[in-house]
């Protein structure tokens, strides 16, 4: 391969060629980007289920018409859909036409969910006594309730993808926590690094905004309950920030060997320049005090790009006490004193966190940044956290030169993961 | 990049109903294999986790505390793989030990959901009821339970691989997955050293109510899987943690460990299972892999579903066509279908025969299962098809 396809490591060089964004703003990434540039948050009370009791009773949601009654798998797989679709439109290929590389696909958890679990319990208790699951399972049994496994078969979302957009071979449904997204694209980096494939569908998709999904992070402590004016909720790097608030959405990206994309005349939206990562094992839910796991999940990412210091950090910013506060540190810890200079927002606090995707959303944001030259706002950020000294970009868009984005990704269990977004100048420099 | 580094196999680690480590999987210990329950969860059949001591791997209360079982299992098998290897206590090493783990979803409290269910406060009708009873049924771990990349992250805590740590999702083709993409970045030079596995707790009401809709389970008593296709087929459930740590070859010899066995190639696809496909995209599978003639051993993955086990032992016995003589075994037979984890099992067992030179012996009822007369096992074929989507293989061969 010529060297103007290749990194200074010797690997292709890898572009991006389409994108496609689904997210509580809107579908699509020009309804998206309109909100994101003029700091309009997606946030909002949740009307698809009751909300009495809970302290936290908002979220970024995504409503449709075709998606009812509302169930995870069904929403995840439509925006991812619609995400990939617009994803490929724009890399001009034809939808239906064989996708000519693998699918790596971020999928929230497939599990039972309530309205489920109830018909099956009503059906079994007219055919069978005993305990509720054995009920349950007399219903199964019947075979009336199939079409229910695709809602717990962890594959169902890959495989309804992989059908529909014809991907070659085995899709890798991926989940690394709320770096899930990132991991997707960094999956197919390193395919086309190695040499497998000269082009990679990488999308995440997460819908989980449902009565046990929120219980389950309010029990956890990580949502903001500041649920009135639900656009003020979430507040990444503020003083008074008090937690993410949990949203919807999907991304996707064609990545494509530089080589392959050029010859075949594609337009070149930036490319993946680096990709790093690292595992915590100090704790489920906490990042090791000493920010070791998410610095060197950045400090890989940089080192894989070829890179001391980037032109914009789109920051994971979760708007929990924690998260922001380590991810400064471990940004000051790699970037030094440039990190003074680096602007950094988080769209989190106008989408807010949409978990497994968040690092495919936020990588379309980031090549977005990158082409317009605007950097989009952190919204509420009315009380800086003095603790946190940084360049964000407060309340409103701002135009800057950006020919290098670090993005972020870091999840429970210890996941982080990390990417560099270049513009073609800076790759071929 | 060209593949071209050997992957080596260095550390075991498995658990199962025939009990934990080595010794107690390799085929001198094969009449010990089959453990079945099968009043527990009746009309089902589980093969049960053998008696564990989760403390000599996990040694902290509170540690365990915060895992249910499949995390305890996965981490206990991760760890028996640690020690096998040479790497546990070994922070520089562990430090970079990438995890790539194939795991579904974590347990559900089913006493909590029977309570609620019994209550009737589920229904539509009863909204505020099912808030008030999840805010104060619901425990704040469970989630941390149940995320599938949380086995992942409790090795990382318990063991302190922290390479890196990728989850894989997708039933059984996503234990092929797994060893596939850590064969990919060794093999390419990407990184050197890999933990890598699965593990399922099958003794749980909630995970057989997932595959029973699908109507994918065995509710009969226990026959091989080569033995249930008259019945319609089915897939027994067994509890099992298995882990395999892969190495380069030249990143082994360097610290002078032995390898059980080489990992030659792994290869996957999808196919819609259309009949007959599953076999034709084995065929194609297989002819990628470049496996010499002659005797063959096979471990195979067949879970006892079909159409699945059919059309994949068609591919097995039409490679007698073909210049191979095969000799089958199924070790869903003997540990039970073990989904995510159950490939990376048979590659456990694969390695532990090619390890001894000796092939397991026949077990099946229906004469499926030839005996291996050629000596000592040169290769042995594993197989992944999943019970409804998927397929995969990998050659593994002597050192």
């Amino acid at each position: 391969m010529a060297s103007q396809y290749l990194d200074r490591k010797s690997r292709p060089l890898v572009a991006v060629t389409g994108m496609g964004v689904v997210t509580s703003l809107g579908r699509g990434k020009e309804e998206n980007w309109l909100g994101l540039a003029s700091g309009s948050s997606g946030i909002r009370p949740i009307t698809r289920f009751p909300t009495d009791g809970f302290k936290t009773t908002i979220a970024g949601t995504i409503e449709t018409p075709e998606t009812q009654p509302y169930s995870a798998y069904e929403l995840a797989s439509e925006i991812a859909e619609d995400a990939i679709t617009e994803a490929l439109q724009q890399a001009r290929l034809e939808i239906g036409r064989p996708f000519a590389g693998p699918l790596y696909i971020a999928t929230p958890p497939s599990e039972f969910e309530w309205p489920l679990l109830s018909d099956l319990y009503r059906h079994g208790s007219s055919i069978q006594s005993g305990s509720a699951y054995e009920r349950m399972l007399a219903a199964a049994r019947t075979g009336q309730f199939e079409a229910y496994a695709r809602h717990l078969e962890f594959a169902s979302i890959a495989s309804r993808l992989q059908e529909r957009f014809a991907t070659i071979g085995e899709p890798i449904s991926i989940c690394t926590a709320c770096a899930s997204g990132a991991t997707a694209i960094q999956m197919g980096v390193e395919a086309i690094r190695r040499g497998e494939t000269q082009m990679a569908l990488c999308a995440a998709t997460d819908a989980t905004v449902h009565p046990e999904g929120l219980v389950r992070f309010s029990l956890l402590s990580a949502l903001s309950t500041k649920n009135d004016p639900p656009s003020k909720a979430s507040k990444p790097f503020s003083r008074n920030r008090d937690g993410f608030v949990i949203a919807e959405g999907a991304g996707a990206l064609v990545l494509e060997s530089l080589a392959s994309a050029q010859a075949r005349g594609a337009q070149i939206l930036g490319l993946v320049t680096g990709c790093g990562e690292k595992a915590d094992d100090y704790h489920r839910t906490r990042s090791k005090p000493d920010g070791t796991a998410i610095i060197g999940a950045i400090r890989g990412a940089m080192e894989d790009a070829g890179l001391d210091t980037v032109d914009y950090v789109n920051a994971h910013g979760t708007s929990t006490p924690e998260n922001d506060k380590m991810e400064y540190f471990s940004l000051r810890a790699v970037l030094g004193e440039s990190l003074e200079r680096t602007p950094v927002s988080s769209n989190k606090s106008m989408i807010g966190h949409t978990l497994i995707a968040a690092g495919a959303v936020e990588a379309v944001f980031s090549l977005l940044t990158l082409a317009t030259g605007v950097l989009p706002p952190t919204i509420n950020y009315d009380e800086p956290d003095p603790e946190l000294p940084l360049d964000v970009v407060a309340h409103k868009a701002r135009p800057a030169r950006v020919n290098s984005i670090l993005s972020n990704s870091f999840g429970f269990g210890g996941q982080n993961a990390c990417l560099v977004f270049s513009s073609l100048k800076e790759a071929m420099s | 990049m060209k593949n071209s580094r050997e992957v080596w196999i260095t550390g075991i680690g498995i658990l199962s109903c025939a009990g934990e480590g080595i010794v107690a999987h390799a085929p001198s210990n094969q009449k010990n294999f089959t453990q079945t329950d099968t009043t527990r969860f009746s009309p089902y059949c589980v093969h049960p986790l053998c008696t564990v001591d989760f403390a000599k791997q996990i040694v902290k209360t509170s540690e365990q505390k915060q895992m249910g079982l499949w995390q305890r299992t996965g981490v206990y098998a991760a760890g028996l793989a640690l020690a096998d290897a040479g790497l546990t206590d070994q922070p520089a090493l562990l430090e970079r030990t990438n995890l790539v783990v194939a795991a579904g979803n974590g347990e559900r409290d089913c006493s909590f959901d029977s309570k609620v269910l019994g209550a009737g406060t589920c229904g539509a009708a009863a909204p505020a009821q099912l808030n008030e009873a999840l805010l104060t049924g619901l425990r704040p771990t469970l989630y941390l339970g149940e995320l599938s990349n949380l086995l992942a992250g409790n090795i990382s805590i318990v063991h302190h691989a922290t390479g890196s740590s990728r989850t894989f999702k997708g039933e059984e083709i996503s234990g092929v997955s797994a060893i596939e993409n850590a064969h990919r970045r060794i093999s390419s030079g990407q990184s050197d050293l890999f933990l890598v596995g699965g593990a399922l707790n099958a003794e749980r009401e909630d995970l057989l109510l997932g595959y029973e809709l699908g109507r994918t389970l065995w509710a009969h008593p226990y026959k091989s899987v080569w033995s249930r296709k008259a019945d319609g087929g089915g897939f027994i459930p067994g509890s099992v943690g298995a882990f395999l740590v892969l190495e380069a070859r030249e990143h082994a010899q360097a610290r002078g460990r032995k390898p059980y066995a080489r990992v030659c190639d792994v290869a996957t696809d999808r196919c819609r299972r259309q009949p007959g496909e599953a076999t034709r995209t084995l065929q194609n599978l297989f002819d990628k892999l470049g496996v010499p003639e002659g005797a063959l051993a096979v471990m195979s993955g067949a879970s006892g579903a079909e159409p699945a086990t059919s059309e994949e032992l068609e591919f097995l016995q039409g490679l007698e066509d073909r210049n191979y003589r095969v000799a089958i075994r199924a070790h869903g037979a003997w540990l039970g279908h073990s989904v995510e984890a159950h490939f990376p099992a048979g590659v456990c067992l694969a390695a532990l025969a090619l390890a001894s030179g000796q092939f397991f012996e026949p077990s099946d009822e229906k004469s499926v299962e030839a005996p291996f007369e050629a000596g000592e096992v040169p290769h042995v074929l594993v197989t992944g098809v999943g019970h409804w989507r998927g397929e995969g293989l990998a050659l593994l061969a002597r050192v």
